[in-house]
């Protein structure tokens, strides 16, 4: 099993994720740099969190133009797994593997908290092992990541069950006043049309080891390993 | 060529921060203010372009490629000095 991470001038997670299969299954990624051309060896290619070129222009704009996004959507196109954690969905966004947009927090401010997901949906490799409804502590770092989509846009990812995941209260219920950053209807992650690509702003990564904190972003790594082993 | 392009959300999308600019100046005692939307403007200076090509065409092309994101940018494009 080939785990690739990404790295772009400015990422700053791409060791957390690199510990994350690392720790959890003994697994070794490969760093892979934004100028690689070729990523047809890779099972599961992740696009780590970070400020990628100091978020010039807009978040992730400038990492969706360099030459390793070509490979990824080659890769994606293939049907291949891709995991963008916040900047990485970010980037995704802006490559158009995903639909919509991340915008600044309506707060202004840079949010550093932890939140609580609830998987909407367990059609798909990463959240399969996750289960539809259950509740997840992970934290959030970030200053844009506000959704935003059209409403046809929404409307589709609901009719497809590609939202993956929503930010709920301790309960498990979207409420306006759990919703850190504003995102449109409360909108974590999403899937895309073929479902083996997952966004999200939350950083699972983080939240993988007792140690640290809570360990429920394992689940997801857990799910997604789980399915590649099947494959 | 030199060119002015402007890039700005689109109505529909909200802009936190044209919202707070509002209520700073609104604080400063410019009450009228009812409105404000932040953008940014890019200068740009070219060599010629290439034989066919209209400045405004490819000022438009450079925003689509990379200035604006179309989901939630529009843009508008000035051609200063052909």
């Amino acid at each position: 099993m080939n785990i690739a991470v990404v790295e772009f001038l400015g990422s700053n997670c791409d060791h957390d994720a690199e510990q994350w299969s690392l720790h959890l299954a003994g697994i070794r990624s490969r760093m892979v740099w934004f100028t690689e051309t070729d990523l047809s060896w890779a099972d599961l290619v992740i696009l780590p969190g970070g400020f990628s070129y100091g978020d010039y222009l807009r978040c992730g704009a400038m990492a969706a133009r360099t030459p390793v996004m070509e490979a990824v959507k080659d890769h994606a196109a293939r049907g291949g797994l891709v995991l963008g954690i916040c900047n990485g969905f970010q980037i995704l966004c802006e490559v158009g593997l995903l639909p919509g947009a991340l915008l600044r927090n309506r707060t202004l401010t840079f949010l550093h908290q932890e939140v609580v997901l609830r998987c909407e949906t367990d059609r798909s490799p990463f959240t399969h092992g996750v289960g539809r409804g259950r509740l997840l502590r992970v934290p959030i770092a970030h200053g844009d990541g506000n959704y935003f989509a059209e409403p046809e846009t929404l409307k589709r990812l609901n009719d497809e069950d590609r939202v993956a995941f929503r930010y709920v209260s301790p309960e498990g219920r979207v409420e306006e006043a759990w919703n850190p950053n504003g995102s449109q209807e409360a909108i974590a992650g999403i899937l895309s049309e073929n479902r083996r690509i997952l966004g999200m702003m939350p950083h699972p990564e983080r939240a993988s080891e007792a140690l640290l904190g809570p360990e429920d972003g394992a689940l997801l790594l857990r799910s997604v390993l789980g399915v590649l082993e099947g494959v | 060529m030199k060119a002015r392009v402007h890039v700005f959300l689109k109505p529909q999308v909200l802009d936190p921060q044209g919202k707070a600019v509002m209520q700073a100046l609104r604080t400063l005692g410019f009450s009228e203010v009812e409105s404000v939307r932040q953008g940014k403007f890019f200068d740009i200076e070219t060599g010629p372009l290439p034989p066919g090509e209209k400045g405004e065409e490819r000022l438009r092309a450079y925003c689509r490629k990379l200035l604006a994101n179309p989901v939630i940018e529009d843009f508008r494009v000035e051609v200063l000095e052909p």
